[in-house]
């Protein structure tokens, strides 16, 4: 490993775990002064193509409380076939099946190079894959439409023994019955009742009469005729189920003038919950929420139907002016934690032009490891292809989803986990619990404990994933790191060295975005620069309260930019963001990993023009150039951006004729560049094509660092770029501004 | 007592024409009167049997002596009233006949049964024809008679108690008496036995029939018969007798005999035998000694002769009574060669007392003439239109002579005599063996005469029976027939104020004149009484029941629509009443002062026009709201819910789908009828589609809402389990137009009972189902009426869940009135809400055990909805009924969203309602639907003083919503007369319509007074009712005979059915629910239909041909023959019974089969056999179905067999099995208590 940049991007490739610090502070305390936390970045399904599964049970520690799976960092007695647990130096036997076991004969666990293996196990009947549609009703024709055909096409991606329920509503709540022939029945529920999961499960008819077990439990589903109606192989009720949708109404109840319409949208989630939860509890499933609007009646409901009530704004709830915030969110919150103990996800596909609620239901996705979708109507290719991409399939032909996800996390004594943030929500034991999808990652924040450290020995984590595979084995995961202790008196060089400013940035980032989830915006940002001064005064090398003499070292050069935009990014500013869109981009933020996190954070813009090939250019308006064509990628947004003479050129057509090809190379390349990244990208960004002076061209705007703005031009005086009418404070003044309290001696 | 029905006879007569002489004679015909007058041709024969009245009156004092002595004289009285008509008026051969017309129209309502009789009892018929003819060779025809009686004699001895020698009988008495010399002695006789012994009789009958008889009833008759009675009875007379005896010595005399004590002659021997000796002539005399006051119905002979003048008129009625007392078949053909002969007078007088007295027993007979001859005063006082004769046979209607029970004791043998006689009348009638029969009619007409050997024969029968002879007492088919034959011929005009119209039996036109055809709204009494004191006085209940949305047959115009434009109805300023034609017009037509509460006010310039010379607007004639009783306004948004024109209504239907609604097969019925049956939803133009939607729901413990959108390829379920709070699952889809709509719905028709084939629910909900309903109508914002087809009790958790509360041993206490109140208020509150969002509901039940109709009734009682049960239903036996029912009852025309007002004169005001709605004032009546079998019976009170020159006017006006959506408003308006005089009161009177008050008015009692206080209070009313008419009205005449008004002469055995009704009185075997059921039923029941349910229509099956059919008998066993075959009808039960010896060819006829235990008792339709009579047949049950609102399933039922059982209980002149009085004891409790009033 020449750098630690290798080092750093070879153990992400492999564990899918990057740490802020790949050396570990020998002591708590150090461990605080160093600013950013001992914590990583950790991908517990990191697509690995390369990594077969094993057939066979992991070996697990005897130690009752302890459990930890043999790894490669175990030390092994061949002879005596014991190996020691590296976590609680149990000593333990080797099971009979490894009495073959030789210093030249290892099972692949003991190999370094599967620090992250992964194993299948029986564990009980295969339970098949379970999707619950909930579908709002109250849509423009056109929407349902459009949402109509998705779902049926969706029907098409599902393997064919995957179950499916459909659950409508408006101002009632349908569960739809799939297996009846002829008719097509249904169940409904008024949607202003709020009704515990057992009688939901009673009016569905899921109890058994006289079977249900101590207590009301949900009985296990032993008559699955009888207990699934509502849930059925694709393949049985497939065309069942398209000609329901195909037959679905918008919802029929008149909305008079100056209303909303009623939508029952949080009974309907408490009755998918219910179902789900009375028919397969502890299996994997994945309720799919299609809204196309704020919930308005009942419990959850975020919003009045009178029209002249907006829904909530920043505002309001900064005034405490939002009625319905608090009960919503709690409702919803504990819908959220029912369906995480029972690993069931729930996804949200909110397409609307106006807010959702997503606010308040952020949390049934978040907990529970759901996808969130934002987007203007069900008939745009945002959402279809989307949704289309829930069901993309990896190398195998399976879905890139997991279902029913625990991870836990086994440290070494000197550590102990502080904390994750997340899709997940804690099980109160070891480890948190998420229902996952392959691209998610999420930051566990260690504290070093005061234990002795041993010298020169290394700390050790494992993170224990079990998870149902969408082809609904289950497995188990298990990822082993160790990384060396470093005194930070003695080794600080070495300690800043192995600073991972990007992981860096995402996890601080992430720990700002879940302050700001509970404080004030100002505060998390005045959070943010204090921790990021305390960074600079440390690693910093300056002379007191002199500024101009401050400088970083390469491996936190990058860090205060960061800073910089995230400061500025809709995830810690609501200004210019409904609470909607921020908890939908927070929701994102948390969850993609590092390279699609920092793309969060900091915009990559590409730049095209006659002059080279494409390059990346700064994010400032100084790259806003006539004669260029930009693509900015902001995770959320591509935005094409033509530049003043190329939008001239273009309207002039000069592009169809056939002297000027080159110029129609030039615009199509970023074109191409955009389809290739939305192939890719989950969700679907929005695409824009903008020009100079295009409404739409706001979105640039508002990301570029402000170098140029109306307040400096003249003094800046350049030929260079855009100016941009704001007041927010350009890069430049923000790293003098840093300088100057990181050198100054009062702070 | 003897009941001389013949006044009641005779005032239907009289109205008609000859009524007068019938009426006369009717007193003792009683209802009779039809006959009569075909009696009239041969009558001569049987006017004889007018002298039998003059025996009747003999057979009323010797029934008297008999009376007292035995409690059996009771019946013997009844039976010497009807047996010795007869014979007495053998005797008077000539003058009698004319008696004998009374009685033949006595014998004529007997006749009737007769007719069955005849078949049945044909060798005794013949003998008691000759029995009847007795009066020819009365004697020994008695004894015949008596023979062939003996059968009677347990009703008669009831009766016997009650001798109903109607009033007239004393009046016609004294005509009578005068006209045949040997009546009035008989009458002389008569009186003077009759008196004491009517007043001793009565008692005894009372007593009889209350004390002892009661208990055992039957036992207590026969034992009387057997002469043991005596001891019985003597304890009833002597307590009854002391008070009537008062008048005679007699009743000491008959304590010592111990029964007989009232009659120490009658004691001796068998009382009824002394009794008959009396009769004949003896007794009679010695009567009349005793009762100087009596003698004044010798005068009867004398008024006879006035009444001679009327008599000649009644003569051919008297035949018809004749033809009732003749049962003796003499009787009819003596009225028609009788009648001739002496003409009206004779007979009349005659008849009259016979009539009366017959029944009596020629016995009291003679008291009765003297009565009669009271009572033609009366009559003529009463009766106006009529003969005085006729109405004095209304008044004298009944005289009961107590004493002359005994006498009627003796009329037993008549009775006997009658039963057989009266067949055989008939028989006469149709085979006119007339002459021989009249003999014997003279006989007893000849009562005086004939006294000697009635006495020598009479005794010996009597002896055997001490009864009133049932056919002596009035007789509602005699009443019936006698209205058919004299009013069905002319359209009855409504242009007269308080003119009563015909019966509801009778087939009429109506011409719509000014007031409200009788078909919309039928009053108690057409003539009020002007002041309070009056109307309490009277007792008469002051009812109109009105049928607002009544469907008019073809051959009458429905109401005309009239449109006052934008502006609306005019009405009157002050009590907005609406434009009528009592709105009297002044100032040159510029303003118009209402009739109702005299306000004058402005006409609008737009409905200006001039008056001509009478004060009559010009185009009077013109505009329906000045010239008819009845015409609708079409109503302007103002008369709309929220000022919004409304929407059409909806049908939505609910089908229990839980186990015991699938097994039984009602599901499937349903289903597979509603395919066809949408076709038919009601529209008012028959070229345009239905614009009723209809919507469809099935449930079970939970609910199953079903969208059937046109668009849909497949009908979509919605199952809604939530039930403890009902809500709508969807809108657009559930309420459907059916064209639109038709491929879905008879896909899902299809499909719901295979889907719930399987199901093994068996908990039902019923309070969601109708919230479900209410909540579809209100979303949909239209009024409606729901479906609802349901098996179970709901005990499924739910709003509205009952729990089984049936229990058996409350009956009777009370407690049990709190069965028939609904189990929580759950369902009143609901009703509420449904009746502000028009939502009405129709409920079927398909129960298998206790369902609690008294709660699930609620809300359709409380909407205008109907509930039908069909108890056990199976669907091979019971679908057609169920089908027709359910096809009617989605046919059917019908309103929407009513609302109903009364308005009436200042003076009286409507204060009670009764009927299927809901009111949340005291005077708007609030239907969610009103179909056109949907009746509301209105009570008034006197606020005020009325005048007799305005009258009593009132304005029912109903504002609904027609099934096309339109909103409408139907006017009613209808004039009576008022009276100062209680005489003109009780003259106009409609029995009918006063039962069907009494019972709707009871019923509805038992929900909040034990139910014998109920009837108590029944039976009390109707007593000062007929105490106040034989004190105020009658004419003086001894305490002991019971005397009835023409109009009311029906109103004991009426009233009888009533108080017997499973509701009032249950059996151990009728449910609680059919109990609650029958509440419920008869509530909304138009007059003919809580006619015929009370008083079932009987007829005998024979000769068939021609259009006409058959005349009815009564309702008694006895009426029926073996060897025939009798239909019975209730309105909803249709029967058909087949005598163990019923001809061979009637089978074969009737089932192919000509042996009797071929006979199929499980069939519920006739085969369809090729032969004119089965043919005929079908068509009588046919035009039966039709003519009610329910379909009636027919039951066969073998004589004899277990099912005899069940058609028994509708014989209502029998005693019921739950303990209910026979006609004749009843008489006798009423005569009892109406003495007790008296004194």
């Amino acid at each position: 490993m020449a750098t630690y940049q290798e080092f750093i991007q070879q153990n992400e490739d492999r564990d899918g775990v990057r740490f802020s610090w790949n050396l570990w502070p020998s002591s708590r305390l150090e461990a605080t002064r160093l600013v950013v936390p001992v914590s990583c970045l950790f991908t517990p399904l990191k697509e690995r193509p390369d990594l077969p599964p094993v057939q066979y049970e992991p070996v697990l520690c005897s130690r009752a409380n302890c459990k930890a799976v043999l790894n490669p960092l175990c030390q092994v007695d061949f002879r005596a076939k014991i190996w020691a647990c590296n976590f609680c130096f149990q000593r333990n036997p080797f099971p009979p099946s490894y009495a073959g076991i030789s210093d030249v004969n290892q099972p692949a666990e003991l190999m370094p190079q599967f620090s992250t293996i992964e194993y299948i196990v029986q564990r009980g009947p295969p339970t098949p894959l379970i999707f619950l549609y909930v579908v709002d009703t109250c849509l423009e024709e056109e929407d349902l439409q459009a949402l109509r055909e998705s779902l049926q096409m969706s029907l098409s991606l599902l393997p064919p023994n995957a179950l499916v329920g459909l659950i409508t509503f408006g101002r009632m709540v349908q569960v739809h019955e799939l297996s009846c022939e002829g008719i097509a029945k249904s169940y409904v529920f008024r949607g202003t009742k709020e009704l515990s999961a057992k009688q939901i499960q009673e009016m569905l008819g899921l109890m058994k009469p006289a079977a249900s077990g101590p207590q009301g439990r949900p009985v296990a589903p032993q008559d699955p005729s009888a207990t699934c109606r509502f849930l059925q192989p694709v393949h049985k009720v497939d065309m069942n189920l398209t000609d329901l949708l195909g037959e679905l109404q918008r919802d029929p109840w008149p909305v008079p003038q100056g209303k909303r319409p009623l939508r029952s949208t949080g009974i309907a989630m408490s009755i998918a919950v219910g179902l789900l939860e009375g028919t397969y509890p502890n299996t994997g499933a994945r309720v799919m929420l299609f809204t196309g609007g704020p919930p308005t009646q009942g419990p959850g409901m975020v919003v009045g139907d009178e029209l002249k009530t907006p829904i909530r704004s920043w505002h309001d709830i900064t005034k405490d002016n939002a009625r319905h915030l608090k009960k919503a969110t709690k409702y919803y919150e504990a819908l959220a934690s029912r369906a995480a103990v029972n690993g069931h996800s729930i996804d949200i596909y909110a397409c609307a032009l106006d807010q959702t609620g997503l606010l308040e239901m952020k949390c049934l996705s978040n907990l529970t490891g759901g996808h969130i979708s934002m987007g203007d109507s069900f008939n745009t290719s945002l959402f279809k292809q989307t949704f289309q991409r829930v069901f993309s399939k990896d190398y195998n032909g399976d879905f890139r989803m997991a279902f029913g996800g625990t991870l836990e996390v086994k440290t070494s004594r000197e550590l102990k986990v502080s904390g994750a943030i997340g899709p997940c929500v804690s099980l109160n034991a070891k480890g948190p619990c998420v229902s996952e999808n392959v691209s998610h990652s999420f930051p566990v924040t260690f504290f070093v404990h005061n234990a002795p450290i041993p010298q020169g020995g290394r700390g050790a984590i494992q993170f224990v994933t079990q998870y149902q595979h969408s082809n609904t084995q289950k497995r188990i995961r298990v990822t082993t790191i160790a990384r060396n202790w470093a005194d930070a008196q003695s080794q600080i060089q070495h300690i800043e060295s192995s600073f991972d400013q990007e992981a860096s940035a995402v996890i601080m980032a992430r720990l700002g975005v879940f302050r700001a989830e509970s404080e004030d915006g100002p505060d998390v940002l005045r959070w943010l620069d204090r921790q990021l001064i305390r960074l600079c005064q440390k690693f910093g090398q300056f002379n007191k309260d002199d500024p101009t003499s401050f400088k970083l070292s390469e491996s936190l050069s990058l860090y205060p930019q960061f800073m910089f935009h995230l400061r500025r990014s809709p995830f810690l500013q609501v200004f210019n963001n409904s609470p909607d869109e921020c908890s939908y981009y927070r929701h994102h933020f948390v969850r993609q990993d590092l390279t699609q996190s920092l793309i969060m954070i900091q915009p990559i813009l590409y730049s095209y023009s006659f002059h080279g090939p494409p390059e990346p250019v700064l994010l400032d308006s100084g790259s806003i150039l006539p004669d260029r064509i930009l693509l900015m990628d902001t995770f959320f947004q591509l935005v094409i951006y033509h530049g003043e003479t190329i939008a001239q050129w273009r309207k002039a057509g000069y592009q169809e004729q056939p002297e000027y090809e080159n110029f129609k190379h030039l615009l199509v390349a970023p074109l191409d560049d955009a389809q290739e990244i939305l192939q890719n990208r989950f969700p679907m960004p929005r695409y824009i094509d903008t020009e100079h002076g295009g409404s739409q061209a706001r979105f640039l705007l508002s990301k570029v660092n402000p170098s140029q703005t109306h307040n400096n031009l003249y003094a800046w005086g350049q030929e260079t770029g855009a100016p941009i009418l704001t007041d927010d404070v350009s890069l430049q003044v923000f790293m003098d501004h840093l300088k100057k309290l990181a050198v100054s001696s009062a702070a | 007592m003897n009941v001389n029905q013949q006044t009641p006879m005779a005032s239907p007569y009289g109205q008609p024409q000859p009524g007068y002489g019938q009426p006369s004679y009717a007193t003792l015909g009683g209802g009779y009167p039809d006959p009569y007058g075909p009696y009239n041709g041969p009558s001569t024969a049987y006017q004889p049997g007018a002298p039998p009245q003059g025996y009747s009156p003999y057979a009323s004092f010797p029934s008297k002596a008999v009376a007292e002595i035995p409690v059996s004289d009771l019946s013997s009285p009844l039976d010497l009233g009807s047996a010795r008509g007869p014979p007495t008026s053998a005797p008077p051969p000539v003058s009698t006949p004319q008696a004998y017309s009374h009685y033949t129209h006595g014998d004529t309502q007997n006749g009737p049964p007769p007719m069955n009789h005849p078949m049945a009892q044909p060798p005794v018929s013949q003998p008691y024809s000759q029995s009847a003819m007795n009066l020819s060779g009365p004697q020994s025809s008695y004894p015949q008679q008596y023979g062939a009686v003996p059968p009677m004699q347990q009703m008669t001895n009831q009766m016997s108690g009650m001798q109903i020698s109607s009033g007239p009988p004393t009046s016609a008495g004294l005509g009578y008496a005068p006209r045949p010399s040997s009546q009035p002695l008989i009458s002389n006789t008569y009186l003077a036995a009759a008196p004491p012994s009517y007043t001793q009789a009565p008692p005894p009958v009372s007593a009889a029939p209350s004390q002892p008889p009661p208990p055992s009833e039957p036992a207590a008759p026969q034992p009387y018969y057997g002469g043991h009675p005596a001891l019985q009875q003597q304890q009833p007379f002597p307590s009854s007798a002391p008070l009537q005896s008062q008048p005679f010595p007699f009743q000491p005399q008959t304590p010592p005999v111990s029964q007989q004590q009232s009659f120490p002659p009658g004691p001796p021997s068998q009382q009824p035998f002394p009794n008959s000796a009396s009769l004949p002539g003896p007794p009679p005399v010695s009567y009349a000694d005793p009762h100087p006051t009596q003698q004044p119905f010798p005068p009867r002979g004398p008024p006879p002769t006035s009444q001679t003048g009327s008599f000649p008129p009644t003569s051919s009625p008297p035949a018809q009574y004749l033809g009732p007392q003749p049962p003796s078949q003499p009787g009819p053909p003596p009225y028609l060669s009788g009648p001739p002969p002496r003409g009206p007078m004779p007979p009349s007088s005659m008849s009259q007392q016979q009539a009366n007295h017959l029944p009596p027993g020629s016995m009291q007979q003679p008291p009765q003439p003297g009565m009669q001859g009271g009572y033609p005063p009366q009559q003529n006082g009463e009766c106006t239109w009529l003969p005085t004769s006729l109405l004095s046979p209304m008044r004298y209607g009944f005289y009961a002579v107590f004493s002359s029970s005994g006498a009627f004791g003796q009329p037993r043998g008549p009775q006997p005599g009658y039963g057989g006689p009266q067949y055989p009348m008939q028989q006469n009638y149709g085979a006119a063996p007339a002459p021989a029969p009249p003999p014997p009619a003279q006989k007893r007409l000849d009562p005086d005469s004939i006294p000697s050997p009635q006495a020598s024969e009479l005794p010996a029968v009597q002896k055997s029976r001490h009864r009133i002879d049932p056919d002596a007492i009035p007789s509602p088919i005699q009443v019936i027939e006698d209205d058919r034959a004299n009013k069905s011929s002319e359209p009855f005009t409504t242009g007269v104020r308080g003119q009563a119209p015909p019966l509801v039996t009778t087939t009429f036109q109506v011409k719509d004149q000014g007031n409200a055809s009788p078909r919309f709204i039928r009053c108690t009494a057409y003539n009020m009484p002007c002041t309070a004191d009056m109307a309490k006085q009277s007792q008469v209940p002051l009812a109109a029941v009105i049928k607002p949305l009544a469907t008019l047959p073809p051959d009458e115009c429905p109401p005309y629509m009239v449109d006052h434009g934008e502006g609306g109805p005019i009405r009157c300023n002050r009590c907005k009443a609406y434009m009528c034609p009592y709105m009297q017009f002044i100032e040159g037509g510029r303003r118009f002062q209402c009739g109702f509460c005299s306000c004058v006010t402005e006409v609008p310039p737009h409905y200006f026009q001039h008056l001509d010379h009478t004060g009559k607007r010009v185009d009077c004639y013109d505009r329906p709201e000045l010239s008819l009783g009845s015409y609708e306004f079409v109503a302007t948004v103002d008369y709309c819910k929220n000022n919004k024109l409304p929407q059409p209504p909806s049908f939505v239907f609910f089908i229990d789908v839980s186990y015991n609604a699938v097994k039984s097969g009602m599901v499937n019925i349903v289903c597979q009828e509603l395919k066809t049956l949408l076709d038919y939803l009601p529209r008012e133009n028959p070229e345009v589609d239905s614009a009723v939607r209809v919507g469809f729901v099935t449930y079970n413990k939970v609910l199953h809402f079903y969208n059937v959108k046109s668009s849909l390829a497949q009908p979509q379920m919605m199952v809604v389990s939530d039930v403890s709070d009902m809500f709508l699952p969807l809108l657009d889809g559930f309420l459907v137009n059916v064209n639109d709509s038709r491929m879905v719905i008879e896909s899902l028709l299809d499909q719901i009972p295979e889907m719930f084939a399987d199901t093994r629910e068996t908990e039902t909900v019923f309070g969601p189902v109708i919230q479900a309903g209410l909540e579809a109508l209100k979303a949909a914002d239209c009024a409606g009426k729901l479906f609802v087809f349901h098996s179970s009790l709901p005990i499924a958790e739910a709003p509205g869940k009952l729990k089984n509360r049936e229990d058996k041993k409350l009956v009777g206490t009370d407690k049990e009135k709190a069965l028939f109140q609904p189990q929580s208020g759950f369902y009143s509150n609901l009703s509420k809400e449904c009746v502000a969002q028009g939502c009405c509901v129709d409920l079927f039940l398909f129960p298998n055990q206790y369902i609690d109709v008294a709660t699930l009734a609620v809300v359709p009682v409380s909407t205008g909805g109907s509930v039908y049960k069909y108890t056990y239903f199976q669907a091979e036996t019971d679908r057609e009924r169920f089908l027709n029912d359910l096809r009617r009852d989605v046919q059917k025309p019908m309103g929407f969203d009513a609302v109903m007002r009364v308005r009436t004169s200042t003076g009286i005001r409507a204060t009670d309602f009764f009927g299927s709605f809901f009111m949340s004032n005291t005077t708007d009546v609030e239907l969610a639907g009103l179909d056109c079998d949907k009746t509301v019976t209105v009570e008034f009170r006197h606020d005020d003083k009325l005048s007799e020159e305005t009258g009593a006017l009132m304005q029912c006006a109903v504002l609904y919503t027609s099934c096309s959506g339109q909103r409408r408003l139907r006017v009613h308006n209808m004039a009576v007369n008022c009276c100062s005089q209680l005489a003109d009161l009780y003259r106009n009177c409609e029995t009918d319509t006063i039962i069907s008050f009494f019972s709707k008015y009871a019923y509805r009692s038992i929900l909040n007074t034990p139910t014998k206080t109920v009837r108590d209070t029944l039976v009390n009313q109707c007593a000062q009712i007929l105490a106040c008419y034989r004190k105020n009205c009658a004419s003086p005449s001894s305490a002991g005979q019971l005397i009835l008004p023409e109009c009311m002469k029906l109103l004991p055995v009426y009233l009888n059915c009533v108080l017997k009704s499973d509701v009032l009185l249950p059996g151990a075997d009728v449910s609680l629910d059919d109990r609650a059921y029958l509440r419920q039923l008869v509530s909304c029941m138009d007059v003919s239909e809580s006619h015929v349910f009370f008083y079932p229509r009987l007829l005998p099956l024979v000769k068939l041909d021609g259009g006409s059919l058959p005349m009815a008998v009564r309702n008694s066993e006895e009426r029926l023959s073996k060897g025939g075959v009798y239909i019975l009808e209730t309105g909803l039960h249709l029967f058909l019974w087949v005598g163990a010896n019923a001809q061979q060819e009637l089978l074969s006829n009737i089932f192919g089969t000509p042996t009797f235990s071929q006979i199929d008792p499980n069939m519920t339709n006739l085969p369809d056999l090729d032969n004119p009579f089965s043919k005929r047949l079908r068509e009588i049950i046919d035009s039966f179905r039709s003519q009610r609102s329910r379909y009636m399933k027919l039951m066969v039922v073998k004589q004899e067999d277990k099912t005899e059982l069940i058609f028994k209980h509708f014989l209502c002149e029998d005693k019921s099995a739950s303990g209910g009085a026979s006609y004749v004891d009843f008489l006798c409790h009423m005569h009892k208590e109406i003495r007790q009033l008296l004194s």
